[in-house]
């Protein structure tokens, strides 16, 4: 067995371990009456431990990787979404032994093995590295600017918890809109990862022609059953479906394929959902929330945005730039990832300062937390499919 | 103005809210509220004092958080803006000095309407837009102006403050508690103890005591808007001349040539490699990757010497001075006096020369090849038995004929065409040909033909040369702004004020900048050790109910 299957092993490890500790988190949640009782529970206790061992077998992935390939492994989709999910819950167990509230872990590690089902759709082989790749700095500038990324995304997870518990659900209201509107993307993401897999596990591929819009030819290969094509494209598979409608030059038929696609799926999953346990998701997932103290929540959306803060400054500006004027000769070049990072940090400098004036505590601070998640993750999936300039690995 | 005096005796800067020195309430609202905002101890602010003139209007407008939000706001949802649509920059637009015009025709063509709305409206090359810019002043106005408001009487505030704060002060605190104590010296000489195990800095005077620490960190804001302002300035710098060169040049294997931006300086390439991943060579990991990308590049170098011109020779003169050898790769730039020259771009296989031969029709008899230099063709060819071939003309880059005439797109030898005139001792007045790649052209029947025989070809290498003299100022920058966030974010100012009331009373109140978790805790390690009162934080509603709670579970 090589090191790379090794490698692929530990993480399927960690995946298991965190569905564990999930459920236990769970039980120390609902086996306590409030967040002073459950704070020192035995299931929160297992929770952890399970949380950890996951997590040292997902460090152990991350090294093998590494060693197999010859470089940190964070030079695709696929390897830099899996170690932000690595670090989403590194931090959060750092956040955990700061506050030992197993609340957060409950909705933490969900989170992380979204983003780790999410990764594992993309192409998962080592890919050697193009020559701008080759330096130092992609290790130091990616690894840095993740665990910025993860522990902002912290703060996300308890301005969830915040509102969820503080929503009133028995009433009309934007917020209650709002925060539905967050359950049935988690569900577009599940939807995602159900049809990825159900038509990667049937071996589905088209092969398209198409003109780009440069007026160049290039060809393309879908993984779902094309729904919009390419700018004149012509198929080259026998019997594929032929798609519904061709997209002018600008618009990429693939990617709006698999978002139709995941819609679709996860619209179907929403419904099927709410018809089961007949209640919005939001208040049928509320009583896991009702547990978790307001006030900490609110404390620990900010501590993480403030931990947080530095370490995103510091890889995805100071670093990146650093090596922008080694890789590129220019620190700063407008690209669309780049202006996407300086988004990020602008926005949480934002954020920073509301809570500086007073009124922007609570559900104010904790939607801004939930929007700066959106952000990250808009910067790591509809920059890089839709947006791509220099940086974009998504290919 | 006058200055305010409080009952304690101190003498307040006018606009303060709470006295300096004890923390009595000096304004009405103040003495109103229950829990006194404490953010800049209360005192006297330029920008909450006052708003008559101009000057001040424009001081409060920039010092508000709420104004620098806006533009914090703004800057953020235009930058977003500009990444819908490529900028100007990234345009695929082919000629070099392209004109405004084929660039709103690129955005018309490639984004029909909205392509037309993005140019017109200046998006398509916003950053570099005189509104974004005032966007950016107006962002590092209001940092220096809103810093300055309040650094000042927040340091002096914090300079003058008294052991001994009034009971007014206490009791507007989030976290106040009060209630009879068996032995109230006992306690504070405990707590005093406990404190100082905490690393508190300890203060006890007069039944009263103040514990603080990291104060510092009240600064960490202001260092790093220093860190930002400083940045900003260096970018400001890059628009004088001299401070920052930016060029590009393209050059040749083998080919010796200036570095364009750097006078004096000469560079030669002595070769041009491209390597790729091959499955051979390749840890073996990368065979899936290989086989479902195709080839992926590995690395392009160019192998160069950089030459200086000797001191003294005459501009031009090309007296030249061996500098060094280096291999420019990506991620590895050439670096000297100042300059970085960057392995940028690259073309492979421009034609060089070309080989010809000169043959007999009817009977395929050649009199010899002759090699065009491609960079400088001869005029004449002299070949065997008295044959000659003179070129009469070069076209580098044959884009068909217009009115008649044979026309060249550009001086690189992409697509070379010539007319020659070949003489033989049986045709002495010589017969006329065009020749292109895969084409020839004649006016009459000739016996005569030149035939192409193999051609050379080069690679080119592209190049960016910059020199920045901006950069340490931005990495200072940086690194300042870096320290000032730290500073601010993982550490915070933490008070806690302990004093005897009347009878047997102790009073204790808390205050933090941020992460009232930590203080609270800190606080009840005190508590327990020195039997304080019990306190309330008045913004915590939930534990004091889970505390029943958990006390009946
Ligand atoms: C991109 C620009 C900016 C960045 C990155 C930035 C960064 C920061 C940071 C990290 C803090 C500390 C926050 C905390 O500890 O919670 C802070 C505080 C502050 N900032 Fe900014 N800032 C920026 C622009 C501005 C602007 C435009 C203003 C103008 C009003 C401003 C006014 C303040 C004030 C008043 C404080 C609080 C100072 C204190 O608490 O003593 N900042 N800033």
């Amino acid at each position: 067995m090589g090191l790379a299957n090794i490698s692929a092993t530990l993480l399927e490890i960690s995946f298991i371990a965190y569905l564990v500790a999930t459920a236990f988190f769970g039980g120390a949640v609902k086996g306590a009456k409030s967040e002073a009782t459950y704070r020192n529970n035995k299931w929160g206790t297992i929770g952890i431990s399970i949380t950890i061992i996951g997590f040292l077998t997902h460090v152990g992935y991350f090294i093998t990787r590494w060693i197999a390939g010859g470089h940190a492994p964070v030079s695709n989709m696929f390897e830099f979404t899996t170690a932000f999910g690595m670090m989403l819950v590194g931090a959060f167990i750092l956040i955990f032994f700061l506050y030992r509230t197993p609340s957060l872990g409950l909705f933490a590690l969900p989170i992380a093995i979204l983003i780790i089902a999410y990764a594992s759709m993309f192409p998962k082989e080592v890919t050697p590295l193009i020559p701008a790749l080759q330096s130092h700095w992609l290790t130091i500038h990616v690894i840095t600017a993740a665990l910025g990324e993860s522990i902002l995304a912290i703060s996300a997870v308890a301005g969830l918890i915040y509102l969820l518990k503080n929503i009133d659900m028995s009433k009309k209201s934007r917020q209650r809109f709002w925060i539905e509107f967050v359950m049935f993307v988690i569900m577009l993401v599940i939807g995602f990862v159900l049809s990825s897999s159900t038509f990667k596990l049937a071996g589905y591929e088209a092969e398209f022609d198409y003109i780009d819009k440069n007026d160049k030819p290039a060809s393309i290969t879908y993984n779902y059953p094309p729904l919009f094509g390419m700018n004149e494209s012509v198929a080259k598979s026998p019997d594929t479906m032929k798609p519904w409608v061709e997209l002018p030059a600008i618009l990429n038929g693939k990617t709006l394929t698999t978002f139709v696609w995941s819609l679709f799926i996860g619209s179907i999953l929403y419904v099927l959902l709410r018809l089961i346990v007949r209640k919005r998701l939001a208040e049928f997932v509320q009583p896991l929330a009702k547990r978790a103290n307001s006030q900490l929540m609110d404390e620990i959306g900010y501590r993480s945005v403030l931990i947080g803060f530095p370490v995103f400054t510091l890889g995805a500006l100071i670093f990146a730039m650093i090596w922008a004027h080694e890789a590129w000769s220019r620190f700063w070049g407008w690209d669309p990832k780049e202006v996407w990072a300086l988004i990020t940090w602008l926005f949480y400098a934002a954020f920073l300062h509301l809570r500086l004036s007073r009124g922007w505590e609570g559900k104010n601070s904790a939607w801004l937390a939930v929007i700066g998640f959106i952000i990250i993750m808009f910067n790591l999936i509809f920059v890089n499919f839709i947006l791509a300039g220099l940086h974009s690995y998504a290919k | 103005m006058s200055k305010i005096k409080c009952q304690c005796g101190h003498e307040n800067p006018f606009g303060t809210v709470l006295c300096e020195a004890c923390g009595r309430p000096l304004t009405e609202e103040a003495e109103k509220s229950q829990v006194v905002d404490m953010r800049y101890e209360g005192s006297a602010r330029r920008s909450q004092t006052y708003n008559k003139s101009i000057i001040d209007k424009i001081w409060n407008f920039f010092s508000s958080v709420k104004v620098g939000v806006s533009i914090i706001v703004a800057v953020l949802v235009t930058s977003a803006i500009g990444t819908i649509f490529p900028q100007k920059l990234y345009a695929p637009v082919t000629s070099v000095n392209a004109t405004d015009a084929e660039y709103l025709a690129y955005y018309e063509k490639t984004y029909s309407f909205f392509g037309t709305l993005y140019y017109k409206l200046g998006f398509y090359d916003m950053y570099n837009s005189w509104w974004f810019k005032i966007l950016i002043g107006m962002l590092g106005t209001s940092i220096i102006i809103a810093s300055v408001d309040r650094v000042v009487p927040l340091y002096k505030s914090l300079k003058k403050q008294r052991t001994k704060r009034h009971v007014s002060f206490m009791k507007r605190q989030r976290i106040f508690g009060e209630g009879k104590a068996a032995d109230p010296d006992e306690s504070l000489m405990k707590a005093e103890a406990a404190l100082k195990e905490m690393k508190y800095n300890v203060k006890m005077e007069d039944g009263a005591i103040l514990a603080e620490k990291n104060r510092f960190s009240r600064w960490g804001p202001y260092v790093n808007h220093t860190g930002l302002i400083i940045f900003l300035f260096g970018v400001l710098l890059r628009g004088i001349p001299g401070f920052y060169v930016d060029e590009t040049m393209w050059i040749r294997e083998g080919e010796l040539r200036n570095v364009t931006g750097a006078p004096g300086y000469f560079l030669k390439s002595k070769d041009f490699k491209l390597e790729t991943y091959t499955k051979e060579d390749a840890n073996a990991v990368f065979g899936e990757a290989l086989d479902r990308n195709g080839p992926i590049v590995k690395n392009f170098q160019t192998d160069v010497t950089l030459y200086k011109e000797k001191e003294g020779s005459l501009p031009g003169s090309e007296d030249l001075e061996y500098v060094k050898d280096y291999s420019i790769v990506v991620n590895k730039p050439l670096k000297f006096d100042g300059y970085n020259v960057f392995q940028m771009d690259y073309r492979l296989s421009e034609l060089k020369s070309m080989t010809m031969q000169l043959i007999e029709k009817s009977t395929d008899k050649s009199f010899g090849e002759f090699t065009i230099e491609l960079d400088d063709p001869k005029g004449t060819y002299e070949l065997d038995n008295g044959a000659k071939v003179e070129l009469l003309e070069y076209y580098a880059d044959y884009d068909g004929i217009k009115d008649g005439e044979p026309v060249s797109k550009s001086p690189i030898p992409n697509n070379p065409a010539f007319i020659f005139k070949m003489t033989t001792p049986e045709k002495p007045k010589g017969e006329k040909s065009f020749v292109a790649i895969q084409q020839t052209l004649e006016t009459e029947e000739n016996a005569y033909k030149v035939k192409f025989v193999s051609a050379d070809t080069r690679d080119i290498s592209g190049f960016t040369i910059r020199k920045d003299k901006t950069l340490y100022i931005l990495l200072l920058g940086g690194i300042i702004f870096m320290i000032g966030v730290i500073m601010g974010s993982y550490w915070n100012h933490r008070r806690i004020w302990i004093q005897k009331g009347a009878d047997q009373q102790l009073l204790v109140a808390a205050h933090t900048n941020k992460n009232w978790f930590s203080l609270k805790k800190e606080l009840n390690a005190v508590k327990d050790a020195s039997e304080l009162p019990a306190y309330m934080d008045r913004q915590d509603k939930e534990s004091k109910d889970e505390r029943q709670e958990g006390a009946e579970s």
